[in-house]
């Protein structure tokens, strides 16, 4: 009798309560295993943007976002179960934060009809929106870093590296692997000499890459790494006395974390960016006030200001503000993934936009068309400072080589289409 | 002489030194197996937690400090004290001799006489915990640590080399003092186990527990005995790769290279982890040197394990293991 009295109880509250309207957004994080320290800060800096639009501002549009956080650790298989175990319920967009997730993912979510944004990382050609309706990976791509570190050498050499020789150091993954090709064409166009350096999962024994450098002495050392790799390189560059100036790292090997153990030698190392660095912004003050004061913070509040901070809330807030343009499209503050999917294809984003979101020249401008899923591939160099103990930028943020790169994006994502018998869009 | 065989040379120094690197992980599995028969699985995961500590001592961390902070409001982190990096070894290596007398009392002792399998099994699992452990007590953020060795090129060696053969080699400070390092860590060992009451005690175990028992020898205390010695040369072994790359947790993933060093040197053999070693890091050095160009390199770790793979058909118990024929 106590139980069915139990159950009409649960019934009727469950039927009484209003349906409760909120904005359900999934953060697939790795705070533990090998990677933990690079996921820590992004993840912090993604759960502290939203949590400050829910304090502050009582959500996007007046609907509070839910936050799911999932722990993958960057493990590809962990990676699809948080996607399985929390995409019911209307998850607006997945950030899987892995190449290797991400390339799970694809197949799924395009099934499930759920974007993905891969900022900077995961499968390049989803830039073309023609073939990837449901993937995003603006501002930029692999291909625009590698066309960016080049563009950098050639900047600093009035323009002409025909004769020069740069090595690539690269993780031996699909990760690694993805500038090559783009490396090697720019090559031909420009006619620098490329030597291409693999190094072992995980990266902990170098010596035989970084002996091949000292003996041949390339101009300059473009490196593709993640985790333990980057330290290991960079202070293996530093024992073999390679100028730091001519070492070039991918983002992705850009961050405190990688310059750590070299220490004051690691001065002047050079990181490829797509976002601006540093605290110095109004919306830092705000996350202090309403996020970090008052308790709210996702970690320790240790990491606000660090390059993978901000990129984690540059994620996010690029998500919140296309959350804010499909809501405006649709006329309605609660959206579907399938409306927050036409959010990020007309996501334009101005300075003006940025400034009034205290962010001022935080990142470039771009916009998101249909067929352009990518954006217009700007970038900007950085460089570590030892002495300040963080990476200045050095450069303004400039665009990849279209003319190769947008060849390359349609050649792979058409072989894709044309695997998958996928129909092609935007006509 | 001919460029490529000078910088052969190079590359073979740098090969024996990795190979010591390698080498000083596969001591504590050997330690582990000769004493107890157990694949101690977790002792790359124990160099990750011995070097934590060191760090988090030298530092004056506060252990679980974010579990300390999150439960009780509190915003405590470091104690505001350094302490030397020779009082922090001392007192890491405290921890690691607790971690060992734990580790036989609540899970080893439990298993006395199980199939080595269940002990395999619960090497993983001490793993898992020992690595959640760490993160727990001292956070996940990559810290550097400085013992004071040194790093860098060695301006002698390179001075020398090239005056001889108009090349300067490389060779890394901090791979000489591993090396060093690593030669007194197995002088000592090996004097211990021959020579004290002790490691005749231990050598007793590992030939036979029954026999051993049957003579008064406590199991108990050698197995904590093996697995603090285990515990220091994770430590020593922590020190010298997160010197290198800072300690983080993918300092765990160094048994992988253990393995090829202890399936060709032997699982039960001190000189045979520092043989293996010293050949795998030669071997994979050099494959890759002469070979890895024109096959697109990164063929170390597939040389280490093919070349482990080669003795196993051949010699299934290593370099210097012990064959054991068991008859019907």
């Amino acid at each position: 009798m106590k139980l069915k009295l139990l159950t009409a109880a649960a019934a009727a509250l469950m039927a009484a309560a209003p349906a409760l309207a909120e904005l359900k957004i999934v953060d697939t994080s790795y705070r533990t295993g090998p990677y933990a320290a690079n996921g820590i800060p992004f993840s912090d800096g993604y759960q502290d943007y939203f949590t400050l639009l829910n304090e502050r501002d009582g959500g996007i549009g007046g609907e509070k976002i839910n936050l799911v956080e999932c722990e993958t650790g960057y493990n590809t298989e962990k990676g699809v179960e948080c996607y399985e175990s929390t995409k019911g319920g209307g998850s607006l967009v997945y950030q899987p934060l892995s190449t290797g997730i991400t390339y799970q993912l694809i197949p799924k979510a395009s099934a499930d009809g759920i974007p993905l944004h891969t900022m900077g990382y995961g499968r390049t050609s989803a830039k073309n929106g023609e073939v990837f309706e449901w993937v995003f990976n603006y501002p930029a791509n692999y291909w625009d870093g590698a066309s960016h570190a080049i563009t950098h050498i050639l900047n600093e050499n009035d323009g002409d590296i025909s004769g020069k020789s740069i090595a690539l150091v690269y993780h031996n993954s699909a990760y690694g692997k993805e500038p090559i090709r783009t490396l090697e064409k720019l090559g031909e166009k420009h006619g620098y000499d490329l030597t291409l350096l693999p190094v072992d999962h995980p990266g902990q024994e170098q010596k035989s890459q970084w002996l091949q450098i000292r003996r041949e002495r390339p101009d300059y050392v473009i490196m593709w790494g993640w985790g333990v790799m980057n330290q290991v390189a960079i202070q293996e560059a530093v024992n073999i006395r390679y100028p730091m100036e001519n070492f070039i790292g991918i983002w992705w090997s850009g961050s405190e974390n990688d310059v750590k153990a070299a220490g004051a030698d690691a001065d002047g190392y050079k990181a490829l960016t797509f976002h601006n660095l540093g605290d110095d912004y109004p919306v830092y003050d705000d996350i202090q006030e309403y996020v970090v004061e008052t308790g709210k913070a996702a970690g320790a509040g240790d990491q606000i200001g660090s390059v993978l901070y901000n990129r984690g809330m540059y994620a996010a807030m690029l998500a919140a503000e296309a959350i804010k343009t499909a809501q405006e499209m649709h006329d309605t503050s609660n959206i579907t993934p399938e409306q927050m999917r036409d959010g990020m294809e007309n996501l334009v984003m101005t300075e003006e936009k940025m400034a009034a979101l205290g962010l001022p020249n935080f990142g470039p401008e771009f916009e998101v068309t249909c067929a352009n899923h990518g954006g217009d591939g700007m970038g900007a160099v950085s460089q570590w400072n030892a002495e300040a103990g963080e990476f200045e930028l050095i450069t303004d943020y400039y665009q990849s080589d279209q003319e190769i790169i947008q060849e390359l994006i349609k050649e792979d994502s058409m072989a894709y289409a044309e695997e998958n018998d996928i129909e092609l869009r935007c006509e | 002489m001919p460029e490529q065989f000078i910088w052969g040379i190079e590359v073979f120094l740098n090969g024996l030194m990795t190979g010591v690197l390698y080498s000083l992980v596969a001591l504590g599995f050997v330690l582990i197996f000769k004493a107890s028969g157990i694949f101690n699985f977790a002792q790359g995961v124990m160099a990750l937690f011995a070097a934590l500590t060191l760090v988090g001592i030298m530092e004056g961390q506060v252990p679980f400090s974010h579990l300390i902070n999150a439960t009780f409001g509190t915003e405590i982190h470091h104690f505001g004290w350094h302490v030397p990096a020779w009082l922090a070894i001392i007192l890491t290596m405290g921890v690691m001799v607790l971690l060992a007398w734990l580790v036989n009392k609540l899970i080893f002792q439990h298993l006395v006489n199980q199939p080595p399998i269940i002990l395999f099994m619960a090497a993983i699992g001490l793993a898992y915990f020992l690595e959640g452990l760490g993160d727990m007590m001292w956070g996940a953020d990559i810290k550097e640590l400085d013992v004071g060795l040194p790093q860098g090129i060695n301006t002698t060696i390179d001075e020398v080399t090239y005056n001889l053969f108009g090349y300067g080699f490389f060779i890394d400070n901090l791979d000489l003092w591993a090396t060093g390092i690593a030669a007194v860590l197995v002088a000592a060992l090996v004097i211990f186990a021959q020579y004290s009451k002790h490691g005749r005690a231990m050598r007793a175990v590992a030939d036979d527990h029954q026999a051993a028992l049957s003579v008064g020898i406590s199991l108990k205390f050698i197995w904590i005995m093996v697995w603090s010695l285990a515990g220091f040369v994770a430590l020593v072994a922590g020190i010298m790769w997160g010197t290198k790359s800072g300690v983080q947790f993918s300092l765990s993933l160094i048994a992988l290279k253990a393995l090829p060093v202890l399936m060709l040197g032997g699982f039960t053999s001190i000189p045979g982890a520092i043989v293996g070693g010293l050949i795998i890091g030669v071997g994979e050095k050099l494959f890759e040197f002469i070979v890895g160009p024109l096959v697109g390199g990164a063929t170390e770790n597939w040389f280490a394990y093919v070349l482990a793979l080669i003795f196993l058909v051949f010699r299934p118990q290593g370099l210097f293991g012990e064959k054991i024929i068991e008859r019907v």
